[in-house]
């Protein structure tokens, strides 16, 4: 069977994303998977058993200052070189910022096709994407080249499959075209040990409705308990109450989790088109008319301060 | 500093959006069609640069006729000039290819800095800021939060998963803007109906020296094979609260099992 790349996607802090595993359950219905670690120095070594236990056969490696230090460029050239060597059956990146990007470039250096936010793909390369918010599902090919597509998180539930790879480290030879756009500082914001919030099973959000930045600690404290990462409708990121990093909509952050827990938040499309492909919805909203119930699995009209902390309490009983 | 804006025309986000029958094109027809609302940011942007640091502002648009009325709403924010590239061969062109139709013309109009948001609202595809460097061979700075420009130098903060990273590179770039960078500014009626006569140049394929084979729906990388429309989402059970909201949404999350 050939090759299929699966480009890794891992963070110094959490070690290998979530959507990387599911990219590998994915690979192993095309191919043998192989994962590509993109990063600073001894990257692959502290990857690899985890990418081994989801199935990656071998896993290349290129690392260092002159792949880590630049944006992305780098990044595309060396995996260039790679996919045409082995010539893989697919290749697969994150639908995330720097995935879709090195994709992006990839295509342009190999004239190849390009699909992004993939939910599915089968054997023959034919790929399912959600459209227009999530309104459209749209089933589509890369027609010059190989299958050439990023993977949205939380698209395939992620199955171990033990393998022990090798790591084969890759020759670097970037040019000074690539080394254009240098990192000079990384500045980690992200606090607490919440899941990230396009990985996570669980979402809790907040809106204009949650009034102002103190009081999102009640939604930080409902994410805590459900063991979910938290969100923002853009609303409350305008409004200061939340980090725009946070915030989920058609300007933000598109999630897909099993719950999404909606309060305070109206509705209104903007922020639909970021969250209406999760599985299950409940929300709480003092507007019983509010177009978020028309979304909701289960929905509360009422207080948010005084249902959300009922909520908390109960679950913490019932642990 | 000679600033190029990219500007697209989409399907507006707030209205009902679907893919053509025919081609399986995305429909610009039926739905109401206004400027991607990122490349608003990208506008402002480059009239903040301009104002400090002097130079000209430069709208580019690739896109079918009725595109003008969204060069026209640019410009009356107050850039100088428009290029609208324009031609039946472009219908249903793909992201590779409409990277090397936009490389082409922005390869005519010199421009030190190229800005434009980070994705459209149609596609959110988020990919042709790299695509145009790539093919340019300019640095590309993109998922900007914070641009600073001094002299030749740019700066950008670009927003990550886990934060932001601080990156810079020397002009010419490209560089695309997330919404947090700027709030944009309303047109004022001078700026309205100076944009009336501001000049707005089309250019062709032939003029880019861009074969139309390599465009167009038969000329993709990628194509869309079929498309449905997703059922809506039904809402479920709606209750008041009464004093027991809390419990109530607790025992739905227990039975669904998220409890």
């Amino acid at each position: 069977m050939s090759e299929v790349l699966v480009v890794v996607e891992a963070t110094k802090e959490f070690g290998v994303k979530k959507v990387t595993l599911e990219m590998l359950t994915l690979a192993r219905e095309l191919g043998t998977p192989s994962a590509v670690v993109l990063g600073g120095a001894g990257a692959a070594e502290a990857l690899s058993a985890k990418l081994g236990e989801y199935g990656a056969e071998k896993i290349y490696a290129a690392e260092g200052d002159e792949i880590d230090g630049y944006l992305v460029a780098p990044k595309a050239t060396v995996l260039a070189e790679l996919v045409q060597r082995v010539q893989p059956a697919a290749v697969l990146l994150a639908s995330a910022q720097e995935g879709k990007e090195i994709a992006a470039r990839l295509a342009v250096k190999l004239d190849n096709g390009i699909l992004t936010d993939v939910v599915g793909l089968d054997a023959d390369g034919t790929a399912t994407q959600v459209a227009f918010a999530g309104s459209t599902i749209v089933k589509s090919k890369v027609t010059r080249g190989l299958p050439l597509v990023t993977v949205r998180p939380n698209s395939v539930n992620p199955t171990p499959a033990a393998a022990t790879p090798a790591i084969e480290q890759l020759t670097v030879s970037v040019t000074d075209t690539d080394k254009l756009a240098k990192v000079v500082d990384r500045v980690a914001e992200q606090k607490g040990s919440r899941p990230e919030l396009t990985e996570a099973g669980v979402v809790v959000s907040g809106g204009r409705g949650v009034g102002n930045a103190d009081n999102f600690k009640l939604v930080e404290e409902l994410a805590d308990l459900l063991g979910g990462a938290v969100g923002a409708s853009r609303a409350a990121v305008d409004s200061g109450f939340y980090p725009h990093q946070f915030q989920v909509g058609q300007t933000g952050k598109t999630v897909s989790p099993q719950l999404y827990v909606a309060l305070g938040i109206s509705g209104a499309i903007q922020h639909r088109a970021g969250m209406q492909t999760s599985k299950t919805i409940v929300a709480v909203n003092k507007d019983g008319e509010a177009p978020i119930f028309e979304l909701a699995d289960f929905g509360v009209v009422g207080d948010l301060f005084k249902v959300v902390p009922q909520a908390a309490e109960e679950i913490r009983k019932r642990k | 500093m000679n600033i190029v804006v990219l500007v697209k025309q989409v399907p507006d986000s707030g209205a009902d959006r679907n893919l053509r029958n025919d081609d399986n094109t995305v429909d610009r027809g039926s739905a109401n069609n206004v400027i991607n609302e990122m490349d608003e940011y990208a506008i402002e942007e480059a009239l903040k640069i301009k104002e400090a640091h002097g130079g000209e502002v430069t709208i580019l648009t690739m896109g079918p006729d009725r595109a003008t009325e969204s060069i026209r709403k640019a410009l009356s924010m107050g850039p100088d000039k428009a290029v609208h590239v324009v031609d039946d061969a472009l219908h249903g062109s793909c992201a590779v290819a409409t990277s090397k139709v936009l490389a082409a013309a922005l390869g005519q109009l010199n421009a030190d800095l190229v800005i434009c948001g980070a994705e459209s609202t149609d596609g959110r595809v988020q990919v042709m800021p790299h695509m145009i460097a790539e093919r340019l061979g300019v640095a590309a700075l993109t998922g900007a939060r914070k641009l600073t420009v001094d002299g030749a130098t740019l700066t950008v903060e670009r927003q990550t998963e886990e934060g932001y990273e601080v990156v810079t590179a020397s002009t010419p770039a490209v560089v695309s803007v997330w919404d947090t960078i700027n709030e944009p500014r309303y047109p004022s009626f001078k700026g309205i109906m100076a944009a009336k006569k501001k000049p707005v140049q089309s250019l062709s394929l032939a003029d880019l020296g861009v074969a139309p084979t390599e465009v167009g729906v038969d000329g993709a990388t990628s194509a869309v094979i079929e498309h449905t429309k997703r059922p809506p989402r039904s809402g479920g059970a709606k209750i008041t609260d009464e004093g027991e909201g809390g419990v109530k949404l607790v025992e739905f999350l227990a039975t669904e099992k998220f409890v």
